[in-house]
């Protein structure tokens, strides 16, 4: 039992602020006369009046080691060892656990009482790191007394060159209440060192990237996502190309969360799509040992590689989201994860019907790392509002732009091979006589986002890595 | 150290918690050596010395002085040793 209570006697934990506990002021000094008491008062140690013992516990401690939910919680001790307890006011309780001097005479029979301080949200896990066991397997770093514990992140080597939210236990106990899955499960092993990933790490890194606990299942979606081995992860983190993960997220989740599918969805601003995205590349940083400059090989980078995450706006309910679109079924949250390399605007403020757009459009996306490249890398389209206006309002869904932009996508090879239009780069001799596609069968992702006026959608291209249809590709997972 | 807040370590923990200094490297050949007269009594003789030393090998150094000893170097004379130099000498002369 906590220092400073009756071996035998009562305890009674309170706060002023509760009605309750208010109500029964003249109980506990009713109490106070006739044996031992002690009051552990919460927030007002001048609360209750009357009484001989009243112990100060702002600090929460004895609430917590006393595993209080309740206030007012009334307690007697035998022999230094809790005996009987009660919460709340009920006259018949408190009369059978401390006798007639507890009975409140003139008090209504009954009145519930009010949340202990110590369980208020996010106090408790404070108070686990406190004065608890946290259960935390993560070896412990000392922060000394003056030093900055941003600073000590960045000395670590923990961040991606903006600081990080310092991963003390009572932030990573909140970031683990987000899930039920158990810290100590693996999630896998991340590249490049294929070092065994728990539910713990995600969260400490998680907590750095500033995530709230409620985007953890998103998260450990995206991870699991990332180390499907069709994506290719540890590739697309040592290649000197552009790209980096890219992350979209379908279903309730997307709205649950906050994320943002509409103005400047690519954009920054919105927590839960800033930090998601950097989770994971805070986690392959960390976890992985992936550094630039290190395994991460890349020539030039891309700005998306500190977070590259949004939502699909999927608010009509005439277009089919891209989750559903790759075998999700609806209702369900998903995560699609492309291999990105950075948004490429594309502007067309003068088409006026479907045709005239997908023309537009197929000329924007011949632009996918070389207009003369064909098959070497996917792209996802984000189609804008207005832009989908002009498709809607033709008629056309989902399905038909995808097959539509396909046959437009299509072009002589002769036009592409190498040398060809006096430019070196383009494909090899062999596709002379043939119609070559741009993109790889369902290799051109499709998603809806952005804010409602601008005919501007974004074209965001893959990685060559794609190219290799078995082995490469965008994957899309429901989130558990 | 009188530890004021505790971290969880985000890695896999194959490195040790004290960071480990850098390596010296396996040759000084080409390289610029800093030293840095902190502003000590008769600490300018110690550097004398080991520029002397420098020399002799074909070592390339230069020299910089604090402002005062009583206070850490500023950080554009930190910018500039590191921009100018691939090593430095860190010592005290007394």
């Amino acid at each position: 039992m906590p220092d400073g209570l009756p071996n035998d006697g009562f305890v009674i934990v309170a706060k002023h602020d509760c009605p309750t506990c208010t109500l029964v002021e003249p109980v506990m000094q009713s109490l106070d006369r006739a044996g031992p008491l002690a009051v552990i008062t919460q927030d007002d140690p001048s609360f209750p009046s009357g009484v001989g013992t009243v112990i100060d516990d702002h600090d929460l401690q004895r609430s917590f080691q006393l595993k209080v939910e309740t206030v007012p919680t009334l307690i007697r001790f035998k022999g230094g060892r809790e005996v009987e307890r009660t919460v709340g006011w009920d006259r018949a309780e408190w009369t059978r656990v401390a006798g007639a001097a507890a009975s409140g005479d003139g008090l209504p029979a009954w009145q519930p009482g009010c949340g202990s301080k110590s369980v208020e949200p996010g106090v408790h896990e404070t108070l686990v790191a406190r004065y608890g066991d946290t259960g935390l397997k993560a070896r412990a770093i000392a922060v000394g007394e003056w030093d900055d514990p941003i600073e000590a992140c960045f000395e670590r080597g923990w961040s991606d060159g903006l600081p990080v939210v310092p991963p003390t236990d009572d932030r990573i106990l909140r970031m683990l209440g987000g899930t039920e899955r158990k810290p100590d499960e693996i999630v896998g092993s991340i590249p490049p060192n294929l070092a065994p990933c728990t539910v713990e790490k995600v969260a400490i890194n998680a907590v750095m990237a500033g995530c709230k606990p409620e985007y953890m299942p998103v998260v450990l979606g995206v991870l699991e996502a990332a180390l499907d081995p069709l994506f290719v992860l540890h590739g697309l983190l040592c290649t000197t190309h552009f790209s980096g993960p890219l992350v979209i997220i379908n279903g309730p989740a997307a709205k649950a969360i906050g994320m943002n599918s509409g103005v400047n969805a690519l954009g920054q601003g919105n927590r839960a799509n800033a930090t998601i995205g950097r989770a994971l590349q805070l986690i392959v940083r960390n976890v992985g040992g992936g550094l630039p400059g290190g395994m991460d090989r890349a020539t030039l980078g891309n700005p998306g590689k500190y977070t590259f995450c949004f939502a699909e706006d999927e608010s009509d309910p005439d277009w089919e989201p891209l989750a559903q679109r790759r075998g999700i079924p609806a209702g369900k949250s998903a995560v699609t994860l492309f291999h990105g390399e950075g948004v490429n605007g594309f502007i067309d403020q003068k088409s006026r019907t479907p045709e005239e757009l997908i023309r537009s459009l197929a000329m924007g996306l011949f632009g996918v790392g070389h207009p003369k490249l064909c098959l070497a890398g996917n792209a996802v389209l984000v189609l804008a509002p207005e832009h989908y206006k002009i498709f809607k309002d033709g008629g056309w869904n989902r399905r038909r732009i995808e097959d539509e932009l396909y046959k437009a996508l299509k072009r002589p090879g002769s036009e592409l091979i190498r040398g060809a239009q006096n430019i070196a780069e383009g494909m090899p001799p062999s596709f002379a006589d043939k119609m070559v596609d741009k993109f790889q069968p369902d290799g051109l992702l499709i998603v809806r986002a952005g804010g409602e006026a601008g005919l501007f959608s974004a074209i965001i291209g893959g990685w060559p890595g794609q190219s290799v249809r078995d082995e490469c590709q965008a994957v899309t997972h429901e989130i558990r | 150290m009188n530890v004021a807040l505790k971290l969880r370590d985000p890695t896999a923990e194959t490195s040790p918690t004290r960071r480990a200094r850098l390596a010296p490297p396996p040759s000084v050949a080409g390289k610029s050596v800093a030293l840095m007269d902190i502003g000590k009594a008769r600490g300018s003789e110690f550097i004398d010395r080991l520029e002397g030393h420098f020399k002799k090998a074909g070592v390339a150094t230069r020299r910089y002085r604090k402002p005062t000893n009583t206070k850490v170097a500023p950080t554009n004379l930190l910018q500039k040793i590191a921009a100018e130099n691939q090593l430095a000498v860190i010592a005290l002369s007394d």
